[in-house]
């Protein structure tokens, strides 16, 4: 029994030491913004590595789901009678929650488990010590950029995708099964207001950017230098960005969609 | 890996098409921007109610689409609903006698705009009225009526 508890208080505080780790890691790397502005091209490489790669998965997802979408939505909207609904529809539910989610997810699996990878193998392979010995701060010169790269990719992938979807919607609904293109877009325009679902929807993708760089960049940076350690690294990344993602997602709809 | 131009160039291209995609969102999909409009000439139809008529309904003749609302106002003298509808370029042999009717489509469908052809030999154009025209049918009136008569019928 006592044992029990032993191992329960140290699970706690091991946790509690690394949310404070991530803290002191996280304001480390933002106070690095300063001296990456004046030296963009670190980000623009780091932009190309997380965001032009992730372009393609995005973009064919985004078409895919939107597909989809059309066709199930037709399905049962037509047993209403509500087929031009279909447009309001396929946007609300890209616009607002699978856009933003779905995307960040995709980041996850895609840029964020490699970037954990990376850091975790430039610390396994000492990298990181080899730059502090040569008084760089690896933190500002290694983190900050990825970090900046990946808050300002998920929105514009998160945009991209939702897009593409209404596109991949509209081709399903207006081409295929034959509801009406003036009202696919005008059931769609007249239900989706700008401030209400667009903005909440870019806020949210802002925050997931956030988390997921977050998590990832931390636990590359917190690994065991060891194969196995950058292997299970990399595993919790994908595990607990998806977690965050989903946990805040129910969050910030309640606060922005419900009255809670 | 290297840091070249063509990395830049495909950067500026992914940052591109996501501004791209925010306006795309903006202007097609929210209410934010008006349609552009085509080609084509616009009439206009006065209702006692216009029900749940909306900017960019379909307006058909026979059941074929020939142009969309493009506003709804209300007159102030007559409290009445002004309709003007962009008609296609295409279909420049209207009558001008022609009516407008507004109708559901399906039983809680989007509302439309039918326009039956008159017999006059004087065509639609740019700024026309059309003088005959019949209400939206609102479900609720009419269920009322139903009931009405049911029950003085008994």
């Amino acid at each position: 029994m006592l044992e029990l508890l032993e191992q329960l208080g140290k699970a706690a505080r091991g946790s509690f030491a690394k949310l404070g780790r991530g803290t002191f890691f996280l304001m480390h790397a933002l106070s690095g913004i300063r001296e990456i502005l004046p030296r963009p091209s670190l980000l623009i490489k780091q932009m190309y590595s997380v965001g032009v790669l992730s372009f393609l998965i995005i973009a064919i997802s985004g078409l895919f789901v939107g597909m989809v979408l059309g066709l199930q939505g037709y399905y049962i909207l037509s047993d209403f009678g509500a087929e031009e609904s279909l447009g309001l529809m396929v946007a609300a539910s890209l616009v607002r929650e699978l856009g933003p989610v779905v995307s960040a997810l995709l980041f996850a699996g895609r840029a964020g488990s490699a970037l954990t990878a990376e850091i975790g193998l430039m610390k396994a392979t000492e990298q990181l010590s080899g730059m502090e010995m040569m008084a760089v701060d690896p933190i500002n010169r290694i983190i900050t950029p990825r970090f900046l790269a990946g808050l300002i990719s998920t929105p514009l992938l998160a945009a991209i995708f939702s897009s593409i979807g209404v596109m991949g919607g509209h081709l399903v609904g207006v081409g295929m099964l034959g509801v009406d293109d003036g009202a696919f877009w005008a059931q769609m325009q007249n239900g989706i207001d700008f401030n209400e679902d667009i903005v909440n929807g870019v806020i949210k993708s802002v925050v997931f950017g956030f988390v997921v760089s977050w998590i990832a960049l931390f636990e590359g940076y917190d690994t065991l230098p060891t194969s196995e350690g950058v292997s299970r690294a990399t595993t919790r990344t994908v595990v607990n960005s998806a977690f965050s993602i989903l946990g805040l997602d129910f969050i910030l709809t309640a606060l922005m969609f419900g009255d809670i | 890996m290297q840091h070249s131009k063509t990395q830049d160039t495909l950067v500026g291209l992914f940052v591109a098409a996501g501004i791209a995609a925010l306006f795309y969102m903006a202007l097609q999909i929210s209410n934010l921007g008006s349609y552009g409009n085509g080609e084509g000439y616009t009439v206009s139809a006065r209702f006692q109610n216009s029900g749940g008529l909306k900017v960019k309904s379909p307006v058909s003749v026979a059941g074929v689409k020939i142009g969309r609302v493009s506003s709804i106002t209300l007159d102030k003298e007559s409290h009445e609903a002004v309709v003007a509808m962009q008609i296609d370029a295409r279909y420049d042999n209207l009558p001008d006698d022609s009516s407008a009717s507004i109708y559901t489509a399906g039983l809680l469908g989007e509302q439309y705009i039918s326009i039956d052809p008159g017999s006059s030999e004087d065509y639609l154009k740019n700024n026309s009225k059309l003088d005959i025209t019949s209400s939206a049918i609102v479900l609720e009136e009419m269920i009322g009526k139903f009931m009405m008569n049911k029950a003085e019928g008994k």
